[in-house]
């Protein structure tokens, strides 16, 4: 089925696609001045700052930064424990 | 009081030479009085895409330091009578002109002229900072390439901090073979990424190479795919409403046709 798919083409994504997907990935981080260590040193801070009134998940959470229409984001996923 | 458009890319080869060339005959066959000025000082070559480089006397590094006067160091067009080139130097570099030098010089031209057209040196160095300084408004070019698109998403940004007017785009060397079988980006994909008002869009081209060889610019000839690209961005930089033609459907003989069928009632609207 795999072979089948690779003869006509069918798993494999558009050059052009993977080229726009690429493009985006690389221009977030070419707009935006934040380096990875930056963004390590903004997680350490912001588990420090949060964990003081809520129980966190330290492991789970991420911070990234996201490309909108308009704006570019820096979105912190922090996931909350449940307290039972 | 003419309007100073500058062409730049930040990547090199993306035709930014070619385009201010086309788009200065094409305004001038409109009967636009137009100045093209090569600001790619070291590198110049507007003088050979335009056949003009043997009658090169005075450049603008010598106007720029008061050897000669603007109007002995512009180049009348041997085809066409409202159109002038003043040639970079080639034997200095960037650092013979400053931003305040152009600014001086484009307040000159503007008063002889409808329409400055600045050829910007690639990168985003001193040349790039020159070539941009005096512009009303920015064209970038690029090509629906990763490189490309990503150098031009540099400069629109760096445009947007030294607070220019907001740039718009022209996408060059577009292969709608390529695009129809999904492994060249298409328009939408560019402007998706770039986010800025598209301008124009140049189809891939065999006659730009033949045309440069000859020092003719492309748009001289008004019946190739690219120097019709050219001349409807000419007319949009003149206010005319031009629709962008749909080159991904255009590929086969008949989309060609369609495209061509298409097309008539625009260049009809045009002589009239």
């Amino acid at each position: 089925m795999k072979l089948f798919g690779v003869l006509f083409g069918r798993t494999k994504t558009k050059s052009s696609q993977v080229a726009k997907e690429r493009l985006k990935l690389v221009l977030v981080h070419d707009r935006i001045k934040v380096s990875p260590e930056l963004l390590d040193t903004l997680k350490g801070e912001l588990i420090g700052a949060i964990s003081k009134h809520i129980d966190i998940d330290q492991a789970g959470l991420e911070v990234t930064i996201t490309r909108g229409d308009k704006v570019d984001k820096l979105v912190a996923n922090i996931p909350i424990r449940r307290s039972r | 009081m003419a309007n100073v458009i500058t062409i730049t890319s930040g990547k090199g080869g993306v035709g930014k030479t070619t385009a201010t060339a086309n788009l200065g005959t094409a305004l001038a066959q409109r009967g636009c009085k137009v100045a093209v000025v090569d600001a790619d000082i070291g590198l110049r070559n507007l003088d050979v895409v335009m056949g003009l480089e043997n009658r090169i006397v005075y450049d603008l590094v010598d106007v720029v330091e008061g050897q000669c006067r603007l109007r002995q160091a512009l180049i009348k067009d041997k085809r066409l009578p409202e159109l002038y080139l003043l040639p970079a130097a080639q034997t200095r570099d960037k650092n013979a002109v400053d931003p305040k030098d152009m600014i001086k010089l484009c307040d000159q031209l503007r008063e002889d002229f409808d329409f400055v057209l600045i050829d910007s040196p690639a990168g985003i160095e001193q040349g790039y900072k020159n070539a941009v300084a005096p512009a009303d408004q920015v064209i970038v070019i690029t090509t629906p390439e990763v490189s490309a698109v990503r150098d031009a998403d540099r400069i629109i940004g760096l445009l947007e901090s030294a607070e220019k007017r907001s740039p718009r785009l022209v996408i060059n060397r577009l292969k709608p073979s390529m695009v129809k079988r999904g492994d060249m980006m298409d328009t939408a994909d560019v402007l998706e990424i770039l986010a800025i008002e598209l301008l124009g869009i140049v189809p891939e081209d065999d006659s730009i190479v033949a045309s440069t060889n000859r020092g003719e610019p492309v748009a001289l000839n008004g019946k190739t795919r690219a120097g019709m690209a050219f001349q409807n961005i000419a007319r949009r930089l003149l206010g005319d409403e031009v629709p962008f033609p749909e080159f991904n459907n255009a590929s086969g003989l008949l989309g060609r046709l369609w495209g061509f069928v298409r097309s008539r009632p625009i260049d009809f609207k045009a002589r009239n």
